[in-house]
């Protein structure tokens, strides 16, 4: 408490040479300039207050965090089968054998084949209802609710009871197609290679689509009412406010979403799980059940490393690559703005 | 009346890295000995076991309150768990170097590995009566001559039908060759009854049946070399892929196969054959226990439950009365105390397994328990064991995950339509090359 307080207290003094109602970002910066220039006991005390506030956490995350990613790195250049001593060094053999193992190839592209379909077909979808529930209407609410439901519901849970709802000839699905005389695939939903793939999408569509709503209908709530409003003064239609406007506004939002969605679809790896296993026929598989399935099931953990390795950097590639080129917009605007609003 | 589930523990990437971390790596279990004498000293002995429901899981608290009374100063701990989780808590214990005194070894190439990383215990020397009593059945635990885990319980896989659906169909005998199976199962087709389930989407039910074609194609030596060698290079083996894709072809398996899981639900196999819906499923011995927990009367099939050994094949080098089996087998911690060993034996001895036979609890390994099985349908099998001339282990055991995993994966695919008997040979040799 006392070091808190002996901070404050030394704050409010201007920087020599810093006229005061420069703007704020100057300030900050002279006072960050002017800490060198304080007494080495000032320096002491404020290494310690930040090692004693960020410590904890720090520690936290290095042992359950860095820690393990750093083992991880190291199992992947080793065989070991999960027990004995650690000692047979392959050096990037693991990694050839994942790269060229065709069944991990296939679930790379089933990532991404995710990764492409969540953002063509639930960005319109997500968009298009997140604008019919902004308009006020009886019952708003309670729609609302019933969207995001299932994002709710544990992903487990979720999938053992699509699993069922999907069982050929005896599950309700089709049980209901079956009624209107309608067969579904001879092999089942999720038996069937040609289609498990887009099952199991499906599926994902179910269960985060309200994501994707809950977030553009908070997006909407940013957009200005008087913009609308002046739209409609000047005789625009509902669409073309939505169009012109209400959309283009709500681009961080949706950019924002479209990057939670993609690391998602990367690291899927709980709903095919539960619904396929990654089968049949490895037609559902993805990275991440390719690496638990040659870790906890054939006990080839340096495999399974090496591929939780390549999964991390596929991830940590494309969330650089997304900042560098998409969210840096979002960024940039924003400081633009925040330098006009001072001038 | 042991479920043989794969591992089906759904771990987050997260946990899985942290799993792997917290494996002491570099050190040697064999390194530090425990204390090894059981005289005098409070010795005490931790036990692992998979019975957790009655009456098993009382008539094991019995057993360890009679080893104590037995021998003063021994306590033993009883951990009685669930299946999966105790495969998970054994991964994590070896990992750790943590392993309890006595727990199960399912033998073949998992039991191999594990001795190789020095964690198990020679019981050759100490249980050499037991190991004689016991005969042929540990050879599945045996490791360059060396026997490390005792099995207490071996079945074997067959066929489980549905009297009624058979009868129902006009069907008065069960096949006895491939043929006959199919047409077999053409009959039932046209009777509207779905022929045969199969747990596809768990591969090793699917497994089974590509390793029973080639027990049935290969000759015992054949089989018992690759086991060894890893050497799969005999045409018996792509026969039996064949003979397997032969059978896929005349479709007699339930419609979606392809992801029926083995055992957890009604839509599951042996929920399908439990409720009526097939007339038959290629299962192990738990089959039985397996469906009466599957069917809320908790009686399965009940009268209706028969029992047929795996079809010849017509031209097979393979013995035709020879089975696939497994089982489940006692094993001592390297560096566990010697009651340990002590406890082991008494666990095998006439009078645990005759209790254990009496509870209906599996398939006794002691020949002194035979005759005390209650239930018909073990019993039943239990003849069938004894009289093969030769039980293989299942080959996915038998080789290590490593290698089986991967023949599983390929035998999967080939249900699918997606591979061929070649390609399975190709695969598993590729994987046995590699683990080598």
């Amino acid at each position: 408490m006392t070091s808190l307080l002996g901070r404050s207290s030394a704050a409010p003094h201007p920087g020599p040479g810093v006229t005061p109602g420069t703007a704020d970002r100057a300030t900050a910066r002279s006072a960050v300039r002017r800490g060198p220039s304080r007494s080495g006991g000032g320096r002491l005390r404020t290494a310690l207050e930040v090692l004693f506030f960020v410590g904890p956490a720090l520690a936290l995350f290095v042992l359950f965090v860095v820690w393990p990613v750093a083992r991880a790195v190291q199992f992947s250049f080793y065989r070991w089968k999960g027990f004995g001593p650690l000692d047979d060094f392959v050096g990037l053999r693991n990694y050839v054998s994942v790269l060229q193992n065709e069944v991990f190839v296939g679930a790379f592209v089933h990532n991404m084949v995710i990764v492409g379909l969540s953002i063509v077909v639930q960005l319109p979808l997500g968009l298009g209802i997140a604008l019919l529930l902004n308009r006020s209407m009886r019952g708003q609410g309670l729609l609302r609710t019933v969207i995001f439901v299932p994002y709710v519901l544990s992903e487990v849970i979720a999938g053992v009871v699509w699993f069922q709802l999907l069982q050929p000839q005896y599950g309700v699905v089709d049980g209901i197609l079956g009624a209107v005389g309608v067969a579904g695939p001879e092999q089942g939903w999720l038996g069937t290679p040609d289609i498990a793939l887009y099952t199991v999408f499906g599926v994902l569509t179910w269960k985060y689509l309200g994501l994707a709503v809950l977030l553009f209908l908070a997006g909407l709530q940013g957009v200005p009412h008087e913009l609308v409003e002046a739209a409609q003064m000047d005789g625009a239609s509902w669409w073309q406010v939505q169009r012109r406007i209400t959309v283009p506004l709500l681009g961080p939002t949706v950019r924002t979403w479209a990057f939670l969605s993609m690391i998602g679809s990367i690291q899927l790896f709980d709903m095919v799980w539960i619904l396929t296993g990654g089968g049949p026929a490895n037609a559902t598989t993805t990275m991440a059940t390719f690496l638990i399935n040659e870790g906890t099931k054939r006990y080839n953990y340096g495999i399974a490393t090496a591929a939780s390795v390549i999964l991390f950097a596929v991830a940590l590639v494309f969330a650089l690559l997304y900042q560098y080129f998409v969210l840096r917009r979002d960024v940039a605007d924003a400081d633009a703005d925040a330098r006009r609003g001072v001038r | 009346m042991r479920r043989r589930t794969v591992t089906s523990v759904a771990l987050g990437v997260a946990a899985m890295t942290v799993l792997a971390a917290c494996g002491t790596g570099g050190d040697d279990t064999g390194g530090s000995d425990a204390p090894a004498s059981s005289s005098g000293a409070a010795t005490t002995i931790t036990w692992w076991h998979n019975s957790n429901t009655d009456p098993g899981k009382a008539y094991y608290d019995e057993v360890a309150k009679k080893f104590e009374a037995a021998n003063p100063g021994v306590t033993v701990q009883v951990t009685a768990m669930q299946h999966e989780d105790m495969l998970t808590k054994l991964d994590a214990a070896f990992q750790s170097g943590d392993a309890p005194d006595v727990y199960m070894e399912r033998g073949g190439g998992e039991l191999a590995d594990h001795v190789e990383a020095g964690l198990v215990k020679d019981l050759s020397a100490p249980a050499q009566d037991v190991v004689t009593k016991l005969g042929g059945s540990v050879a599945g635990w045996q490791v360059e001559g060396k026997t490390y885990a005792l099995p207490f319980s071996v079945g074997v896989v067959g066929f489980w039908y549905n009297k009624a659906l058979f009868t129902k169909a006009g069907i008065d005998k069960p096949p006895a060759t491939v043929e006959e199976l199919i047409a077999t199962s053409d009959t039932l087709r046209r009777a509207g009854v779905e022929p045969i389930s199969v747990g596809a989407g768990d591969k090793w039910p699917a497994a089974h049946y590509w390793y029973y074609l080639a027990l049935r194609q290969c000759p015992q030596q054949v089989l018992q070399d690759a086991v060894k060698s890893l050497d799969f290079s005999d045409p018996c083996f792509v026969a039996a892929g064949t003979e397997l894709e032969k059978i896929v072809k005349a479709k007699p398996f339930n419609k979606g196969f392809l992801s029926t899981p083995a055992q957890t639900g009604p839509t599951s196999a042996s929920g399908l054959l439990a409720t009526g819906k097939v007339a038959m499923e290629m299962q192990g011995h738990w089959e039985p226990g397996v469906m009466q927990g599957l069917t809320e009367d908790k009686k399965g099939l009940g009268e209706n439950l028969g029992w047929f050994p795996f079809p010849a094949v017509s031209g097979g080098k393979g013995d035709p009365a020879s089975a696939l089996g497994g089982g489940d087998a006692w094993a001592v911690a390297k560096d566990a105390p010697d009651a340990a060993v002590d406890f082991v034996k008494y666990l095998l001895s006439d009078e645990v397994q005759t209790g254990f036979a009496e509870r209906d609890m599996g398939l006794p390994t002691n020949p002194a328990a035979s005759g005390s099985v209650k239930d018909q349908a073990l019993a039943g099998l239990l003849k069938v064991r004894d009289q093969a001339p030769f039980v293989q282990l299942y080959f996915d055991t038998a080789f290590g995950q490593a290698v089986g995993g991967a023949m599983n994966d390929e035998i999967a695919l080939l249900f699918a339509g997606k591979a061929g008997p070649q390609d399975i040979v190709e695969k598993t040799q590729a994987a046995a090359d590699d683990a080598k």
